[in-house]
């Protein structure tokens, strides 16, 4: 009981934040968007060069170093890894494929919901596909092997990295792209956005919120713990939207999004699948590197990868739509999905004991 | 010790789902799960406890060793 009032709290303030965040700059819908987010930081590292979509995002690193003090605080920080890394790079990339398809990870694809955006209200039921889809292999013993104890050099890996983003951001260098026009331009301060990040990081890390753990465990074990989580996103975005008049119902024209109802659906099919085989939303993969999980921080680069290659080959959807290209990538995403999902069905608790054997 | 599951090094839902399987088919006596992080140690928990099976949590060096009874 105490649990589900701690994570209803924790889903209720990423809702009301991401209202404030939008009140206070960020782009519409987009108080947090982790894809989105990810995207923005790899344009600022000049990895694509979308002119619209640069920025070093506070949010993100906020994320990643406040999962990291208070997993260090409780005693939850281990550094981890090795677990099928080349497969989590893949899948980090194909989940950033689907959201940049869709335009938004499924956090913003709740926050687009409650904003009014009802393309959203198509893109949902694919999620749950995409989950339900993932969860057929789970059952089936689906597994990407064991981690092992990494050294803590890896651990901090993922949180030194967010410092060096953040210094990089206050330092403004010549070589990092800021958008001037765009949703990249469009941004809370610093202060605000960083404030933010750290306090959903906290909060995801005590409380677990998964966006995609939400709908998988009530389909696995009709549990409905996470999802009073991401029920309470989606309330109390909903109200607060409704309270400051950016309540605005329909389909055409809402703030970077488009109408290609199958792209919508078949892109969030792809970032759920995905995020399943992966164990987790890319949210949640921010704030498994906070708590030193190398798997986590691999799938994360693969993100970047991702939005680099959608940018690059001007794959990403965009309020015109999605393009034939980009609509290759859903069915070849999909396929390479299906891929691992049956190339990894194997005796899970056997697994990585062969590995051991032979070390030993 | 009836049956121990081994589930370090996995991360959720694998080890919930190892342990639910291991405990369906123990119906009763003692079953102990191994798991080597706290989203683990807590999901299992609530599993076994929602099936009706009474839970033990001891910390094993940095992981956790569950005893679960019936």
């Amino acid at each position: 009981m105490r649990d589900r009032l701690f994570i209803i709290i924790a889903g209720a303030v990423v809702g009301l934040l991401a209202v404030i965040l939008v009140m206070q700059g960020n782009p519409v819908n987009m108080g947090f968007c982790i894809a989105c987010f990810i995207r923005d930081i790899t344009g600022a590292l000049g990895l694509h060069r979308a002119g619209v979509v640069q920025y070093i995002r506070p949010e993100i690193i906020g994320l990643v170093i406040g999962s990291f003090a208070t997993a260090l605080y409780v005693k939850e920080f281990r550094a981890t890894g090795g677990s099928s890394p080349v497969l989590r790079f893949i899948l980090g990339m194909l989940m950033m494929a689907g959201a940049l398809i869709f335009l938004g990870c499924p956090l913003r694809m709740v926050l687009r919901l409650a904003g009014g955006d009802l393309n959203a209200l198509i893109a949902l039921p694919g999620y749950v596909v995409g989950v339900w889809l993932g969860t057929y292999f789970l059952g089936r013993g689906y597994t990407l092997g064991r981690s092992q104890e990494q050294s803590a050099v890896s651990g901090y890996a993922g949180p030194f990295l967010a410092l060096v983003l953040l210094v990089l951001l206050l330092a403004a260098p010549a070589f990092i792209f800021f958008s001037e026009e765009g949703p990249g331009a469009m941004a809370a301060p610093i202060v605000l956005t960083l404030g933010a990040g750290l306090l959903v990081g906290i909060l995801a890390q005590r409380t677990r919120l998964c966006t995609m753990g939400a709908i998988r465990d009530i389909i696995l074990f009709k549990d409905y713990q996470l999802f009073y989580g991401f029920a309470a996103i989606f309330v109390v975005a909903f109200a607060g939207n409704l309270v400051t008049g950016q309540f605005n119902p329909g389909l055409e024209g809402q703030p970077v999004a488009h109408v290609d109802t199958v792209w919508n659906f078949l892109g969030m099919t792809v970032v759920g699948f995905a995020a399943v085989l992966a164990g987790g939303c890319p949210m949640r993969q921010l704030i498994l590197t906070g708590e030193g999980q190398g798997d986590a921080l691999i799938t994360v680069f693969g993100m970047m990868a991702g939005a680099a290659f959608m940018h690059n080959f001007g794959l990403a959807g965009s309020p015109a739509g999605v393009s034939p290209a980009g609509q290759w990538i859903v069915f070849i995403s999909l396929a390479v999905l299906f891929a691992i999902g049956f190339g990894n069905i194997k005796a899970r608790l056997a697994a990585g004991k062969k590995g051991q054997a032979r070390a030993s | 010790m009836d049956g121990v599951v081994d589930c370090r090094g996995l991360s959720c839902p694998e080890p919930v789902i190892e342990a639910r399987q291991a405990l369906q088919q123990a119906s009763g006596g003692t079953v102990t799960v191994i798991v080597s992080n706290a989203v683990a140690r807590d999901n299992v928990s609530r599993a076994a406890k929602s099936m009706g099976w009474q839970v033990n949590v001891e910390e094993d060096g940095e992981d956790f060793k569950l005893s679960i009874t019936r």
